[in-house]
């Protein structure tokens, strides 16, 4: 039904945008907190929680006062929840959504015979399958152990998926199959912070307050062994406001005077106001580090900066899509034969080139059209005019023949023949023709007079 | 007795004296150096071709292997990226083709300072930069201070200026870059052939005036002498008359900072 149509039934009704992203943050955190009631828990995306209660129910009283203390906490955080206890975390889940309330299956039970009643759904089974089930009169988990394990093996022998077999699924209901569970770890994020006397209004001050923090951090990252990718400061002023500047490293660090350095060009615009009495240094994002020996050398250290550490200036002033490096990508047409990526990533493998045609040393953003006098429409160009300027030609080598890419273009686009053109005062440029005279596919459908564009300097 | 079978004037000079003339692979006698600039004209790519080959000369004749893997940084302000366009992996030199990294600033200032900071790198085996024509930012002042990192970090600069008149700079040598008809090629007369390039050195610290025809053949960089006159003979048969051309500026040519 649409929304408009809702609304007309129901004009009280009230919408809330879904946010699925944030659904699962939130049960991220949910999973981490009810590892109150055991050692380790894992989520059950979208909307289930499992949690290894084995051998602690004693702690809270027994399994009846566990599941209530789960349920109250629950609802105190605002929450409806369906819980269950059984042996097995299939089995579990089954309970959890399709048993009784507050269901418990004591150890030692027959799992199989217990949940003979419940529906098919309760496998954990994907939609197809439970059609296929359904189609096949099979509504109840007790209907196939009445079928027979040969019978549905038969049916289902090519599924491998656990969610698409409903053996494998019965099996890990009763425990007769190991089913990994991917427990939810917490890992805090390294971040330290300093409450501050007095509001600090002045910018020697805030320095100090920055290197201070760096130097926190720097410890903090050590003791995890790991380093900084991106970190963020937050500054807390005095009337509430919150200023946050965000910094990305091209390679884990963990020098405090380099994190200095990049954010000190980054705090000049900071509006201090009253004053700042709380700031904040977090490494959003770290990278495992090795703990490495401080360089002994002196030479080393007056001589220069390493590689990222001088990316990392350089973007921090140029922006970060300043600083690139050139990738081959997989494509024939010359402008896109070339990618950009960030200057410290690895090269992606690519296949070698084939170096049967000379490519130009420089490439222009745009291809620049030119006027080209030749001799015949298809044949060599013999003089042409570019930015103002007119180039005879005294050597040319050519057509190289580049047709469109089908599968990414539309059926309008024009080959394009490639010259190598050397003029007379020795510049070498490269040149194309979009198009031949009467190929249907110029601008007049009839085939207009194809256009010369220069796209590349040769060395 | 014969004239010719006497050395020349210019091979008496002993090899100790600085002011001996520019040749190729100087970098394996007198180090790298370390901070050119080249003029050349905007609309074509020999000046920028000519500085990777310089660059190349360099790094060949160093006799460093440790060079052989160093990432190069190519920067460019935004005029040269619209007027040269951009380097393009497929037709750089297959030596320098994995190791560039390529800093797009906007303007001089960011440049200048993109060249600087590169300079400091001590993982980078050289650095590359094009600006386009007089920049205010980059005086006599600025151009010093690029001298004056490169030679504390020993990471040679190769400025590329296009579209520029002949400023104050403190380069150590100054060329001045123009692509020149190339030879012709032995499969293909038609096509053309090996890039050569008309370099003019006008101004360097430790070398006379001279004017070359410089091309790299994939091994090393070739230069061939440009006459001194345009009159004079071509051919360099032994039994022209010897060339004193460095005896006149050995006496005290060298060249002053400023162009």
């Amino acid at each position: 039904m649409m929304l408009a149509d809702a609304r007309t039934l129901c004009p009280q009704l009230q919408v809330v945008p879904s946010d699925p992203a944030g659904d699962l943050a939130f049960l991220e955190r949910l999973a981490l907190w009810a590892q109150r009631w055991g050692p380790w828990s894992a989520m059950d995306a979208p909307d289930g929680l499992l949690v290894d209660v084995s051998a602690v129910a004693h702690l809270f009283g027994g399994e009846e006062r566990l599941l209530a203390d789960v349920q109250d906490r629950l609802a105190a955080q605002g929450l409806a929840a369906r819980v269950a206890i059984a042996p097995t975390a299939g089995a579990a889940w089954a309970l959890a959504h399709y048993g009784p309330p507050a269901a418990i299956l004591p150890p030692g039970a027959d799992v199989a015979a217990a949940l003979f009643g419940l529906p098919v759904a309760s496998l954990r089974l994907d939609a197809d399958v439970l059609l296929v089930l359904r189609r096949l009169g099979l509504k109840r988990v007790g209907d196939m152990a009445e079928l027979g394990r040969d019978a549905v093996q038969r049916r289902f022998r090519n599924r491998r998926s656990p969610a698409a077999n409903p053996l494998i699924r019965l099996d890990q209901l009763a425990g007769r199959v190991p089913e990994p569970l991917l427990p939810v770890l917490a890992v805090a994020m390294p971040l330290v912070q300093r409450r501050l006397m007095e509001p600090i209004r002045h910018r020697p001050l805030l320095d100090q307050v920055l290197a201070d923090l760096a130097a926190d951090l720097v410890r903090e990252l050590e003791a995890r062994g790991s380093g900084a990718r991106r970190l963020e400061l937050g500054l807390w002023r005095v009337d509430g406001e919150v200023v946050l500047r965000r910094l990305e490293l091209a390679a884990a660090t963990r020098d405090a005077a380099h994190i200095c350095r990049l954010f000190a060009a980054r705090l000049d615009d900071v509006e201090a106001g009253f004053g700042i009495e709380m700031a904040r240094l977090s490494a959003s994002w770290a990278e495992p580090l090795a703990l490495a020996q401080a360089d002994l050398e002196a030479a080393a250290e007056q001589h220069g900066t390493s590689l990222a550490a001088c990316i990392d200036r350089i973007s921090v002033r140029l922006g970060a899509a300043a600083v690139r490096r050139p990738v081959p990508r997989g494509s024939h047409v010359p402008e896109r034969a070339q990618g950009w990526a960030s200057a410290l990533e690895p090269e992606p493998a690519s296949q070698h080139m084939l170096d049967f045609h000379a490519r130009p040393l420089k490439l222009l953003d745009s291809p620049e059209k030119i006027a080209v006098l030749y001799a015949s429409p298809d044949g060599h160009p013999r003089r042409f005019s570019w930015r103002g300027g007119v180039h005879e030609v005294a050597r040319v080598e050519g057509p190289e023949r580049i047709a469109p890419e089908w599968w990414r273009e539309k059926g309008h686009v024009r080959l394009r023949d490639y010259y190598r053109i050397e003029d007379g005062e020795g510049r070498r440029y490269w040149i194309f023709r979009a198009g031949l005279a009467g190929d249907g596919r110029g601008t007049d459908r009839n085939g207009g007079i194809p256009d010369w564009f220069l796209q590349g300097l040769f060395a | 007795m014969d004239l010719s079978s006497l050395p020349r004037a210019s091979q008496l000079v002993p090899d100790s004296n600085a002011a001996s003339r520019w040749r190729p692979g100087l970098a394996r006698r007198q180090g790298r150096v370390l901070h050119s600039e080249i003029f050349a004209p905007s609309h074509e790519a020999g000046g920028v071709a000519c500085a990777l080959a310089l660059a190349l000369d360099d790094l060949r004749n160093s006799g460093d292997d440790r060079l052989e893997e160093r990432p190069l940084l190519w920067v460019q302000d935004e005029a040269s990226r619209k007027k040269t366009g951009r380097p393009y992996r497929p037709g750089l030199p297959p030596e320098l083709r994995h190791r560039v990294i390529h800093v797009a600033a906007k303007g001089a200032a960011d440049a200048l300072f993109a060249l600087e900071e590169g300079m400091r790198c001590r993982d980078l085996a050289c650095v590359i930069g094009e600006i386009h024509g007089n920049p205010r930012e980059l005086g006599l002042t600025a151009s010093r201070r690029l001298s004056l990192a490169a030679e504390k970090h020993g990471i040679p600069l190769f400025l590329v200026r296009h579209d520029a008149k002949r400023d104050l700079g403190s380069a150590r040598m100054r060329w001045e870059v123009r692509s020149a008809p190339s030879p012709r090629g032995c499969w293909n007369p038609a096509a053309p052939g090996l890039p050569s390039w008309h370099a003019d050195l006008f101004r360097a610290r430790m070398h006379p005036p001279s004017e070359w025809i410089l091309r790299d053949d994939r091994k090393a960089l070739v230069a061939e002498r440009v006459a001194e006159r345009p009159d004079a003979s071509t051919d360099l048969s032994p039994d022209r008359s010897p060339d004193h051309g460095d005896l006149v500026h050995v006496a005290g040519a060298g060249s002053l900072a400023a162009g």
